[in-house]
């Protein structure tokens, strides 16, 4: 069913002219490439503050505030491009094992941001100070690193199209 | 030796010949590439956006550049070394493509202007809001200059 649903969506106008157009679909996938700064980079920061590796004399929150409007921002923009890239050929991108390898990652993603944000981080204001945080936060940045930098190579990988290899 | 007769020789050496033979080599080289990409590009916007006088003044910009200084070396070898092991592996493509010469000339000024004037703006003590926010300014657009030659070289 989902696959019927995904061949309809391929072939509206709008997902054909993504498709076959010259610049605008290289326009969103280089904004989608180029979100990675904003997005995944300045995550990165907050992830070496709480695993604490660096900008020891800075509160976690106060790097979490300076930085997360940032990267909420890359994260619309990564969103928005990535579902435009979806929408220009999603039966290809349905039958892809690595982009459903990429798909589960990010959830893993969601689910770590999350469990971060309401058990850990809500106690901040006791360890905000910390130069090393306590053992969960450093988990979590950690997990941050791991799952994000996955996330970048399988949606690289994505983009090869080897025969025998979807 | 002629541009055209380096890159030559670049693409018959024995690193480049091994990646361009493989098929996995070029796509993980590439994918660490791009790891780092994001990886650089948020140690460059984090002072740039300091830099340009968002988020609190409690810790000085000095602390912070020189707190997030290695990070942003450790990411630019990473990019430099990947950079170079996929330009072995075709460096005639690159040598006949102007996204690539775009994308070099854009690199060469980037780097420089980040060890000359940023870091010693961004290292001064007291710096006035203006000149933070040309030099932050600045620095995005070099970088950007970069990422989007970069993206570019695909496309041509």
């Amino acid at each position: 069913v989902l696959f019927t649903f995904f061949q309809w969506l391929q072939n509206t106008s709008g997902s054909t002219a993504l498709r076959e157009s010259l610049y605008v679909y290289q326009i969103v996938e280089s904004t989608h490439v180029l979100s990675l700064c904003l997005f995944v980079g300045l995550a990165v920061i907050l992830d070496l503050r709480l695993i604490g590796f660096t900008i020891k004399a800075t509160p976690v929150s106060e790097i979490a505030d300076r930085i997360l409007p940032w990267t909420v921002a890359g994260f619309v923009l990564m969103v928005v491009s990535g579902a435009l890239l979806f929408y220009s050929e999603p039966t290809r991108f349905f039958l892809s094992y690595i982009f459903r390898l990429k798909l589960s990652l990010l959830v893993l993603a969601a689910v770590n941001v999350w469990v971060f944000h309401s058990t850990v981080y809500r106690s901040v204001a006791q360890w905000d100070l910390d130069i090393v945080p306590p053992r969960r936060a450093r988990i979590a940045g950690a997990l941050s690193l791991f799952l994000w930098a996955a996330i970048i190579v399988t949606g690289r990988l994505v983009a090869y199209r080897w025969t025998g290899f979807k | 030796m002629s541009l055209y007769s380096f890159c030559q020789w670049c693409q018959h050496t024995s690193i480049g010949i091994a990646i361009a033979g493989s098929k996995w080599q070029f796509p993980i080289i590439e994918s660490v590439h791009l790891l780092a990409l994001a990886w650089l590009g948020g140690m460059i916007l984090a002072v740039d956006l300091r830099l340009a006088g968002f988020g609190s003044r409690r810790q000085p910009l000095s602390q912070f550049a020189k707190d997030i200084e290695p990070y942003f070396i450790a990411g630019l070898v990473v990019m430099l070394t990947t950079g170079i092991l996929l330009f072995l592996s075709e460096a005639m493509k690159c040598y006949s493509n102007p996204p690539f010469w775009f994308k070099m000339a854009f690199l060469f000024l980037a780097i420089t202007f980040t060890f000359t004037v940023r870091r010693r703006v961004a290292m001064a003590k007291t710096i006035s809001p203006l000149l933070g926010k040309a030099v932050a300014a600045m620095s995005v657009f070099l970088w950007s200059g970069v990422g989007f030659g970069g993206r570019g070289i695909g496309f041509w």
